[in-house]
């Protein structure tokens, strides 16, 4: 079989990497566009990136979306790494097959239902809207996705380290700190670049959930492009698109990394 | 050479008189009190009793899933009890968790931590006794000294070999100055040679240290090797407690005679039995087997006769004396392993029996072969009579 680079695969993957970028390509091209009119490219220029410093609204929106990002995904990766350790560590408890199914169902539930729950609930016990009703609901739906990276490295944890360090003499708390956490770190990091980033785009969500005073940079884009495309958004878009690819990169170089060394430990370990 | 022959004397001073099983006056440093634990409708371990005296390198055997390593595991609290009890040193160890109890462990696995280095894994129990730093130091040292790894103590254990990450183990399992070592297979990842050097290796290290060690196996020979005392056990209960000679030469039931080496199993019925001499008879040769042992049975009681293969004799002509124990067969199969030869002899009736033979000289004038007509025969004191 021919393992080369076909006319057929080339055109595959070339078609299949522009349905999905040459949006994005368009939008960030279009931030550099020296013209107030969006569609016509009037030379470049970076005009629009300064005049993003002026923009006391958007700036605002992003600091608020940062806060909320930060702390919500700091949260999340405590309770969805707690979460993966009771799922994985504690063997056969009374209802765990519930338990553990239950921490995927947000995964696949609708924002919108998530984002009306969520904001009944509030309504219900009468609790403020504003910054920590969003950041409270960011740690609801990006905690199950903590746990879910967090659990698939937990599988393959060599249980009898955690027994060693016990049978050495620490306690079951410091051997967390000592030993498996910092195995285990890689996924709690990716995990927790991966709370980061979602909450960081989420519109539906936060929507339902916010009140006055704390919008986020999603939803402050969504509704000025409802007035019109400006250059300046094209800008926030760019910048936006930057920091979330940053952030996945890392987190994959991380995992990736953490995973290949393990690899090698463990087929040092078969060899010998 | 003078130091290594003082040496040798006393191991064999302290080897031949050691024996604080016999003596009543002396008291168990483990006791296991009717212990049975029980995971769901499964029973790991059926009421064992069992004690371990200091200073004794002491053997669990069985078969895998015969509720060995549960008995380990119990001691070093990683289990608890269902019933029955546990006490170290006179202490009942009910509910005393795994970090407070003065045993520790070397794992199947190993278990070194991953992102530690060799020193730092050594370290890792002494730094939880709250120990000076100057003393964990010179502790470390002097335990690499004693594996013979000083030069590996900033290696990572992925950088080392099985055999350096075995000793690593051992090291950090020993580093505390434990009360009893427990070792779980610990030489079940090396290759056989390795194994045999560093067996005795054990034996050396703990008659050094003076400590007692209890090691989970289900290698017979390294049981065999190491052991003061072995228990063998099956289904979760101790089928017999004994040396390693006694286990071998005396087995207490079928089970261990099979289990521990090689070994014909013929069903016999009791024709006499008179003081230490008893008679029985078998269907598969013409001639009765004749045992020099004291046997509980009366006449016509099923028994067997265990004979080791190397305590049979095997000859082309016809023994002089032929009315005992005495068969006669042809050569199935010849099995040569260069020190001895083993040969599997069908018997008229179509039982085949296994022999095996030293090798003595190089060459043989009329070596025997297959097909060869054979006569096998015993002496009474090489076959053992069993009733269970």
């Amino acid at each position: 079989m021919r393992r080369g680079l076909t006319w057929f695969n080339v055109s595959s993957i070339a078609l299949g990497f522009a349905f999905l970028y040459i949006p994005i390509l368009l939008l960030v091209i279009y931030s550099f566009n020296d013209s107030r009119l969006v569609t016509v490219w009037g030379g470049f220029s970076t005009r629009w990136y300064w005049a993003l410093l002026e923009n006391e609204q958007l700036l605002d929106a992003a600091w608020v979306t940062l806060r909320v990002a930060f702390v919500s995904a700091c949260v999340a990766t405590v309770l969805g790494t707690m979460a993966a350790l009771a799922l994985t560590r504690y063997g056969r408890f009374f209802g765990r097959t519930l338990f553990s199914g239950m921490i995927y169902a947000p995964l696949v539930m609708p924002e919108v239902i998530t984002g009306l729950s969520l904001l009944l609930l509030f309504v219900a016990v009468d609790f403020d809207r504003g910054f920590w009703t969003v950041t409270l609901a960011h740690i609801t739906f990006t905690m199950c996705f903590v746990a879910v990276v967090v659990q698939s490295r937990l599988v393959t944890f060599d249980t009898t380290l955690v027994e060693a360090a016990l049978d050495l003499g620490s306690p079951p708390l410091k051997t967390f700190f000592t030993i498996t956490l910092p195995l285990i770190l890689p996924a709690v990091i990716s995990g927790f670049m991966l709370a980061f980033t979602l909450s960081l785009d989420d519109l539906v969500i936060a929507s339902f959930t916010t009140g006055p005073g704390a919008t986020t940079l999603p939803m402050r884009i969504y509704s000025q492009v409802r007035l019109g495309v400006t250059p300046e958004i094209n800008a926030v878009c760019t910048i936006l698109i930057a920091i979330v690819t940053v952030v996945v990169i890392a987190a994959s170089i991380v995992t990736k990394r953490a995973e290949s060394q393990r690899q090698a430990e463990e087929r040092a370990a078969m060899k010998g | 050479m003078a130091s290594e022959k003082t040496r040798k004397e006393t191991i064999g001073a302290v080897r031949r008189s050691f024996a604080p099983w016999t003596d009543p006056t002396k008291t168990p440093l483990i006791r296991f009190e009717n212990v049975v634990k029980r995971f769901g409708d499964f029973t790991a371990i059926n009421d064992v009793s069992l004690d371990i005296y200091e200073r004794e390198f002491f053997a669990l055997l069985g078969p895998s899933g015969c509720g060995k390593t549960t008995l380990m595991r119990m001691l070093a609290g990683f289990d608890e009890p269902t019933t029955g009890r546990v006490t170290l040193a006179g202490q009942d160890l009910a509910g005393v968790p795994p970090y407070r109890r003065p045993v520790n462990m070397m794992f199947q696995s190993y278990a070194l931590f991953p992102h530690m280095n060799v020193a730092d894994n050594i370290a890792f129990g002494l730094k939880q006794d709250k120990m000076p730093k100057a003393d964990i130091d010179a502790r470390v040292e002097e335990m690499l000294k004693l594996v013979k790894l000083t030069p590996f103590a900033k290696r990572k254990p992925h950088q080392l070999s099985g055999g350096q990450r075995q000793r690593v183990a051992l090291a950090r399992s020993l580093a505390k100055r434990p009360k009893v070592l427990l070792l779980d297979e610990p030489l079940g990842a090396l290759d056989k040679k390795l194994r045999e050097e560093t067996q005795f290796e054990l034996m050396d290290l703990q008659m050094e240290l003076g400590m007692t060690f209890l090691i989970v196996t289900h290698d017979q020979e390294e049981a065999m090797t190491v052991a003061d005392r072995i228990a063998v056990m099956n289904n979760g209960v101790l089928v017999q407690v004994a040396t390693p000679a006694e286990i071998y030469e005396q087995p207490a039931t079928r089970y261990v005679a099979d289990f521990i080496g090689d070994v014909n199993l013929i069903a016999c019925k009791v024709r006499s039995c008179q003081g230490d001499q008893a008679v029985l008879v078998t269907p598969i040769t013409s001639s009765p087997i004749h045992v020099t042992q004291q046997v509980e049975a009366a006449t016509g009681d099923e028994a067997w006769v265990a004979i080791r293969p190397e305590k049979l004799r095997i000859t082309l002509d016809q023994p002089p004396d032929i009315t005992e124990n005495c068969f006669e067969g042809t050569i199935w199969d010849i099995g040569y392993l260069g020190d001895l030869s083993i040969y599997h002899v069908e018997l008229p009736c179509g039982t085949r029996i296994k022999v095996s033979q030293p090798n003595l000289s190089r060459m043989v004038q009329r070596p025997i072969s297959w097909d060869d007509k054979v006569w096998v025969t015993f002496a009474p004191h090489a076959g053992v009579v069993l009733t269970r």
